[in-house]
């Protein structure tokens, strides 16, 4: 018998149900398995709970009514400081929100991986983060008898992550020079799905001297499937930059009216085949240029 | 040379902010918070650590906009998928950053303005590391137009940054590294250190009075005993500014580019 995580994407969003709490790796346009936030477009899912260091894939999914609350720290396409859909979606629409730190965000899905109600921290003290979060607080048992705020677990049904390669199954390797905090998402999900720039059956067949490049481990990985170019319009490093064009007429269409059912059906259509020969396909998007920073 | 420009000498103002913070990581966060920090460091603190504004740590500070030939050399590594582990939650971290609002209290909101936070008028960025960054570490401002929409009458919208609100307080809790140094704005430096932490202006730039810093300030301010002259940049730290700085993206920040000493 052979380990085979194999999936389709349409399996991978069929494991997902109605109500549920989704994580979405990467960082702003940068790393998201935007292959799967589409494939989630594309569904009848709704009622999503999703954690996100927010960029596309946030205001994609409240664009397309997905959302029920967004935990969240910040929500950006770096460029375009603002994102325009998920404005639109809290100034127009209102979607209820968990606003974050960005370090207490991930404390929450370490708590998660690790099985514990919360951790302590100073962070959201004196904010109105800790106000509006309806955080308590914790007194520390020791001498010290320091006040701290509990942040509490973000335990997560599903993480969705993209990588640069990945094998049957579940062992994956991430490169260039910052995979955020992708691994304390697989770890604080029950099921992990992961879209990978390239599939291999045994990555120790050809990537032997790669290993330090596994960022989470393949107990986490519940589902693999390759999907070169899956990140569009995000920065994958090393292989592709962002597409700044795309994301500025994709920011565009939140001023027009019935922007977004026009944005779903020409741009991100029915299929992945599709969406990427709408973009150039491989010619242009392997070629976009990394970001400066 | 030409004459200093506003935002030279805003740069070499800024910098002041991190000469005498250690051996921690400088964030500067826009083209002058940035080219202060790297002024800084080639200066005043050579102990300074910085990034690229990705991840890789360098000891040349990296020049501005599009790189051409120049090839960034790491000497180290810190992605933001440690920033909180080894310089924000250590506290070894500097960070200059331009907020949208601020309070008499030292708060900063970058997160939303108007309406409720369930329904905002304007949705901006979100607490970001707002309120870990001020807990943990100090702070430095810089705020290129210095009007009472920035420095605002009572609370900002939503306090994202732990200021000196004794009124938001934990008994119990430690805010004891709390610290806004300075407030660089395009008309005057600001500190906390008047009354109960009251901000106070400590120095005018050139052809400002403190009456137009006031008039613009939506809250009242203090004087410090002695208000100095912000001086210009040195023809030094211009020709460092300019290397680092080689499309001069500097001259594009302050509207028309105004030269350093202005009529009263």
């Amino acid at each position: 018998m052979t380990l085979d995580k194999r999936m389709t994407p349409t399996e991978m969003v069929g494991e997902i149900s109605n109500g549920m709490t989704i994580g979405i790796g990467g960082w702003g346009p940068r790393r998201k398995p935007m292959v799967l936030v589409r494939e989630i477009l594309r569904s009848d899912l709704r009622d999503l709970t999703v954690v996100t260091y927010g960029g596309p894939d946030a205001g994609m999914l409240c664009a397309a009514g997905k959302v029920k609350k967004l935990v969240f720290a910040f929500v950006s396409l770096d460029a375009i400081p603002l994102e325009p859909w998920f404005r639109y979606a809290r100034e127009k629409v209102g979607v209820e929100v968990l606003e974050l730190d960005e370090g207490l965000l991930q404390w929450g899905l370490q708590a998660a991986a690790f099985g514990l109600p919360f951790l302590p921290t100073k962070v959201g003290l004196g904010t109105d983060v800790h106000k509006l979060g309806g955080f308590e607080t914790v007194q520390s048992p020791y001498e010290d008898g320091e006040v701290l705020l509990a942040m509490p677990a973000l335990r997560l049904d599903v993480a969705l992550l993209h990588v640069n390669r990945a094998d049957w199954r579940g062992n994956v390797q991430a490169f260039g020079p910052d995979t955020f905090y992708d691994q304390w998402y697989a770890r604080a999900a029950d099921r992990a799905f992961v879209s990978s720039e390239l599939l291999v059956e045994r990555i120790e067949d050809d990537f032997v001297d790669d290993a330090q490049a596994n960022i989470f481990e393949r107990c986490f990985v519940t589902g693999v499937m390759e999907a070169r170019y899956g990140a569009h319009p995000t920065y994958m490093a090393p292989d592709y930059g962002w597409d700044m064009d795309h994301l500025k007429a994709y920011g565009a269409a939140a001023k027009e009216e019935g922007g977004w059912e026009k944005w779903m059906a020409d741009m991100i259509g029915d299929d992945e085949a599709g969406y990427l020969a709408r973009n150039g396909g491989e010619e242009a998007i392997s070629k976009l240029p990394l970001p400066v920073f | 040379m030409s004459d200093c420009t506003l935002a030279e000498l805003l740069i070499a103002c800024c910098a002041r902010s991190f000469d005498d913070v250690g051996e921690v990581a400088a964030t500067g966060i826009g083209p002058i918070p940035r080219l202060a920090a790297g002024l800084a460091k080639l200066t005043t603190n050579p102990a300074l650590m910085m990034t690229d504004g990705e991840a890789a740590l360098v000891e040349e500070p990296v020049p501005l906009g599009p790189r051409g030939d120049y090839e960034i050399r790491p000497s180290g590594h810190l992605p933001f998928g440690r920033y909180f582990d080894a310089a924000v939650w250590t506290g070894r971290r500097h960070a200059m950053v331009t907020p949208t609002q601020v309070d008499r209290f030292g708060q900063f909101n970058i997160s939303f303005l108007g309406g409720t936070h369930d329904r905002p008028k304007v949705q901006m960025l979100g607490a970001r590391g707002f309120p870990g960054n001020s807990i943990y570490h100090s702070n430095s401002l810089f705020l290129p137009a210095h009007s009472s929409r920035v420095f605002v009458e009572g609370e900002v919208d939503m306090v994202c940054s732990v200021g000196y609100n004794p009124e938001r307080r934990i008994a119990g809790a430690n805010f004891g590294n709390v610290s806004l140094k300075r407030i660089v704005t395009n008309l005057c430096v600001l500190d906390c250190g008047g009354v109960d932490n009251a901000m106070r202006v400590v120095a005018l730039h050139p052809g400002v009075s403190f009456d137009k810093v006031q008039d613009n300030t939506g809250f009242p301010l203090e004087q410090a005993e002695q208000v100095t002259e912000t001086p210009l940049a040195t023809e030094e730290e211009r020709a460092i500014i300019a290397r680092l700085d080689p499309h001069d993206l500097r001259s594009k920040i302050i509207k028309d580019n105004p030269s350093a000493r202005r009529a009263a």
